[in-house]
C-alpha cells in the first residue's frame, strides 16, 4: 500500500485522524456516536495498526451495521485514508457539525471540508446514481439543483400535507387488525373473571383485583411500489405525495419507485426534512419519466427486498397503470413468489378511472388473478376514497 | 479455528478477534447455510467454553430468554408449608429464593464461573420488544429479577448474534455490536472447507463439488445451497459411490435432493441442466 494518505505535519495524531474519520462516515450516512470513536481508537489498539488492511476490518466491524453500509465501507474507507496520497485538510472535526447533524436538521454542516480525488467516496446514502467527484458534503447543493428541476415543481408542502392525513387515514384503516384472540393485559377489554376468580381465592373470595384481556393489536404494514415511467407522468406528483405522506404518517411503511429499475426510497423518505427527502428521492430516481418494466422489477422485488421486509401482515400497494414493455410471464411469476409470502395485494391504477376502461394491456391482465384489491385513483380524493374498500380487505 | 474445521476469512477473524479482545457482542449477518450458527460453536470449542443457544422465534419473551419461577414447586411449597403451621414472611422468602428460579439461556449465560459463548440465534425473528430488553442485558451484563434483586454477571460471555434479514434490526441494536457480514465463500475457501470437514473426499471429486454448487448458486433459484448443502452432497455422492460428476446423470439427480430445497428448484434443475452445470465443472 502505497497510497497511504500524507497527513499534514501541523496533524494533532491518529486519535484525531479516527475522530476526522468517523466524522468522515458519519458525512456519508453512517449512523455512528461520540462512543464509536473511542471504541474504534481502541479496536486498532488490538490489531496491527501499520498494517491497512488489518485496520480495514477492525474499523469496519466497528463502524458498519449492516450489509450496505459495509458494502460502502470499503470506497470510504479508500477515500480517506489511501487517496493516493493526497493531503486532507483540516482533518480536525468541527464540534458544532455534530448536533445538528444527529438530529436530522435540514441544515447541512460546512465545518469540515475534505479535498480528494475521490474515485468512489459520493454521498452514498443518496445513493450511487449521483454522479460523485469525491466530496460527501456536496450533496445538499447537487440535490437542491435536480430538486429544481425535478420534484419540487411536481410536489408541493400542501399536497405532502393534504396526502399525510389521507395516507394516514388509510393507513389506520388497514392497521385495524385486531387479532381474534385475546390476551392478558393491564386495562381495557373484557374483565377476565378466570384470573380474577383464582385471585380472589388469596382474598377468602373477594375479588379485589380486576384482571383484564384484550384483543392485541397485529399491525399491517404498508408497501408502496410507485411506477414513475413516461406512461405515469400525469399522475406522479398524486403518488410521490401519497408515498411522503404514507412514510410520514407511518414511519413502518416501505416505499419502492420504479421505471426500468427499482429503487428503494424508504430511507430517503424517512428524511425529517420533506423537500430535502424529495431531493434525495430525485436523485434516486435517475431515469424518471423513462420506460417502464414492471414485471422485471416486481421480480427484482420479490427476490430481494420481499424477502426481508413483506409477511403475512403486508399489503403491497402497486401503483401503475400497467403498460408493461417485458413480457407478462415475467409478472406472474413475479406475483406469485409475492403471494407466496402470504401478503395481500392492492393494485390502483389511474387508468381504470375512465370510462370504458378494460384491463387489455397484457401485463395487467396478468395481474388480475393475484389481486386482492384492483382499483382506480388519480386524484388525492380517490385515494382517500378507498378507505372503506381497505377495510373489508 | 482452523484447526476445528471452520475456514474464516480475514475480515471475520479480524470481528471476532476483536469481539474477543473488547468484549463487545458480535452480530452476523449473512444468507442461510453459510456458517453462522457454526461459527458459535467453533469457537466454544475452541475456547473450551460451554456454548449456551437462544432461539429466538416470534413471541419470544422475558420468561422463556431469562427467568421464570417454578410456579408448581411455588404453589405446592405454599401447600406444605401451611400444613406445617409456618409464617407468611418465612413462606415468602423461601419460595421466591434462587431454588425456585428456573433459569433460561440468558441468566444462564450470565451466571457461569467460566465465560460461555452465548449464541443469540435469528435475532430477526424475535419481537422489537424482546431485542428492546436484550440491549440492557448485552450492555451492562446483568439482569434485574424484582424479588431477588440485580443479578451480575460473573463472568462476561461472548456474545455471538445472527441475522437472516428477516426484519430490520433496530439501530441501537446494532450500535451496539461488532458487525460483520459473511457471504458465499469464494471456490478456494469452500474446496478448504470441504477438505477439512471431509478429508476422505477424493481431490478430484472435491473440485468438481464446489465446480457445481458455485455454479448452482449463480443459477436463478428460489433457495441457493448453503455450505452445509454442499458437505451433504459431497457426502452423499461418496455415499452413492460417484467418483465422476458426469458419469451418471440418474445419481446425481438423486444426490440433488440434498441441493435443492423447494419444488420450484427442482423443476428448474433438470437432468440436463444439471449434466451442463456438471460439465461445467469438471
Amino acid at each position: 500500500m502505497t497510497r497511504v494518505t500524507r497527513f499534514a505535519a501541523r496533524d494533532p495524531g491518529p486519535a484525531a485522524r479516527v475522530t476526522g474519520f468517523l466524522s468522515h462516515l458519519r458525512c456519508n450516512g453512517l449512523q455512528l456516536g461520540v462512543a464509536e470513536a473511542q471504541f474504534a481508537l481502541t479496536a486498532l489498539t488490538h490489531v496491527n495498526s501499520a498494517d491497512p488492511e488489518a485496520c480495514r476490518h477492525a474499523l469496519r466491524a466497528v463502524c458498519t451495521g449492516c450489509a450496505e453500509e459495509a458494502e460502502s465501507f470499503d470506497a470510504l474507507f479508500d477515500s480517506y485514508w489511501l487517496n493516493d496520497g493526497r493531503v486532507v485538510k483540516k482533518v480536525m472535526p468541527n464540534p458544532g457539525a455534530f448536533g445538528p447533524n444527529a438530529a436530522g436538521a435540514s441544515r447541512m454542516s460546512d465545518g469540515i471540508e475534505f479535498e480528494g480525488p475521490g474515485d468512489s467516496d459520493g454521498p452514498d446514502r443518496v445513493g450511487s446514481a449521483a454522479d460523485s467527484d469525491g466530496d460527501g458534503r456536496l450533496a445538499a447543493s447537487r440535490a437542491a439543483n435536480y430538486m429544481k428541476t425535478d420534484l419540487r415543481r411536481l410536489v408541493q408542502r400542501a399536497d405532502i400535507e393534504a396526502a399525510q392525513a389521507i395516507a394516514a387515514n388509510l393507513g389506520a384503516a388497514l392497521r385495524d387488525r385486531r387479532s381474534r384472540r385475546r390476551r392478558a393485559a393491564r386495562s381495557g377489554g373484557r374483565v377476565d373473571m378466570r384470573r380474577v376468580v383464582r385471585l380472589s381465592l388469596s382474598t377468602g373470595g373477594e375479588p379485589f383485583r380486576l384482571m383484564y384481556r384484550k384483543r392485541p393489536d397485529r399491525p399491517v404494514k404498508i408497501v408502496a411500489i410507485c411506477d414513475v415511467s413516461g406512461s405515469m407522468g400525469l399522475y406522479s406528483r398524486v403518488f410521490i405525495s401519497f408515498l411522503v405522506g404514507l412514510m410520514r404518517a407511518d414511519s413502518g411503511s416501505d416505499a419502492y419507485l420504479f421505471h426500468t429499475r427499482l429503487v428503494r426510497i424508504t430511507d430517503a423518505l424517512h428524511d425529517k426534512d420533506s423537500l430535502r427527502s424529495l431531493a434525495r428521492v430525485s436523485i434516486l430516481a435517475e431515469g424518471f419519466g423513462g420506460g417502464s418494466k414492471i414485471g422485471t422489477c416486481l421480480k427484482h422485488f420479490s427476490r430481494t427486498y420481499a424477502r426481508r421486509f413483506v409477511d403475512a401482515r403486508t399489503v403491497v400497494m402497486i401503483l401503475s397503470d400497467g403498460y408493461d414493455t417485458g413480457p407478462p410471464k415475467l409478472m406472474v411469476e413475479a406475483l406469485t413468489a409475492l403471494k407466496k409470502r402470504n401478503c395481500k395485494i392492492i393494485w390502483l391504477n389511474p387508468l381504470k378511472g375512465w370510462d370504458g376502461f378494460e384491463p387489455v394491456a397484457a401485463g395487467m391482465r396478468a395481474a388480475l388473478p393475484f389481486l386482492n384489491l384492483f382499483c382506480p385513483a388519480n386524484t388525492l380524493n380517490d385515494l382517500a376514497s378507498l378507505e372503506p374498500e381497505l377495510v373489508r380487505l | 479455528m482452523a484447526d476445528e474445521g471452520y475456514i474464516a476469512s480475514v475480515e471475520l477473524a479480524t470481528a471476532v478477534h476483536l469481539s474477543l479482545v473488547l468484549g463487545r457482542p458480535l452480530l452476523v449477518e449473512g444468507a442461510a447455510g453459510v456458517g453462522k450458527t457454526e461459527l458459535a460453536r467453533v469457537l466454544a470449542d475452541v475456547q473450551g467454553a460451554r456454548l449456551i443457544r437462544l432461539q429466538c422465534y416470534e413471541g419470544l419473551d422475558a420468561s422463556q430468554a431469562i427467568y421464570e419461577w417454578n410456579y408448581q414447586r411455588q404453589l405446592l411449597a405454599i401447600r406444605t408449608a401451611a400444613e406445617d403451621g409456618q409464617t407468611g414472611r418465612a413462606v415468602e422468602e423461601r419460595i421466591f429464593s434462587e431454588e425456585y428460579l428456573l433459569q433460561r439461556p440468558l441468566l444462564q449465560a450470565i451466571r457461569q464461573s467460566e465465560p460461555p459463548v452465548l449464541l443469540i440465534d435469528e435475532i430477526d425473528r424475535a419481537d422489537e420488544e424482546f431485542e428492546a430488553y436484550l440491549l440492557e442485558v448485552l450492555a451492562d451484563f446483568q439482569i434485574t429479577v424484582p424479588e431477588l434483586g440485580t443479578i451480575r454477571a460473573i463472568s462476561r460471555p461472548t456474545v455471538i448474534l445472527t441475522s437472516n434479514g428477516t426484519r430490520d434490526l433496530s439501530d441501537a441494536l446494532r450500535r451496539r455490536c461488532l458487525y460483520a457480514h459473511l457471504d458465499y465463500p469464494s471456490p478456494e475457501s469452500e474446496l478448504a472447507i470441504l477438505n477439512a470437514r471431509c478429508a476422505d473426499v477424493e481431490e478430484r471429486l472435491a473440485h468438481q463439488v464446489i465446480g457445481f454448487v458455485q455454479s448452482l448458486r449463480r443459477e436463478d433459484l428460489e433457495k441457493k445451497p448453503g455450505i452445509a448443502e454442499m458437505l451433504d452432497f459431497a457426502g452423499a455422492l461418496m455415499g452413492l459411490g460417484v467418483a465422476e460428476l458426469t458419469h451418471d446423470p440418474m445419481l446425481l439427480q438423486a444426490a440433488l435432493t440434498t441441493l435443492l430445497k423447494t419444488q420450484h428448484d427442482k423443476e428448474a434443475i433438470t437432468p440436463e441442466v444439471a449434466q451442463r452445470l456438471a460439465g461445467g465443472s469438471a
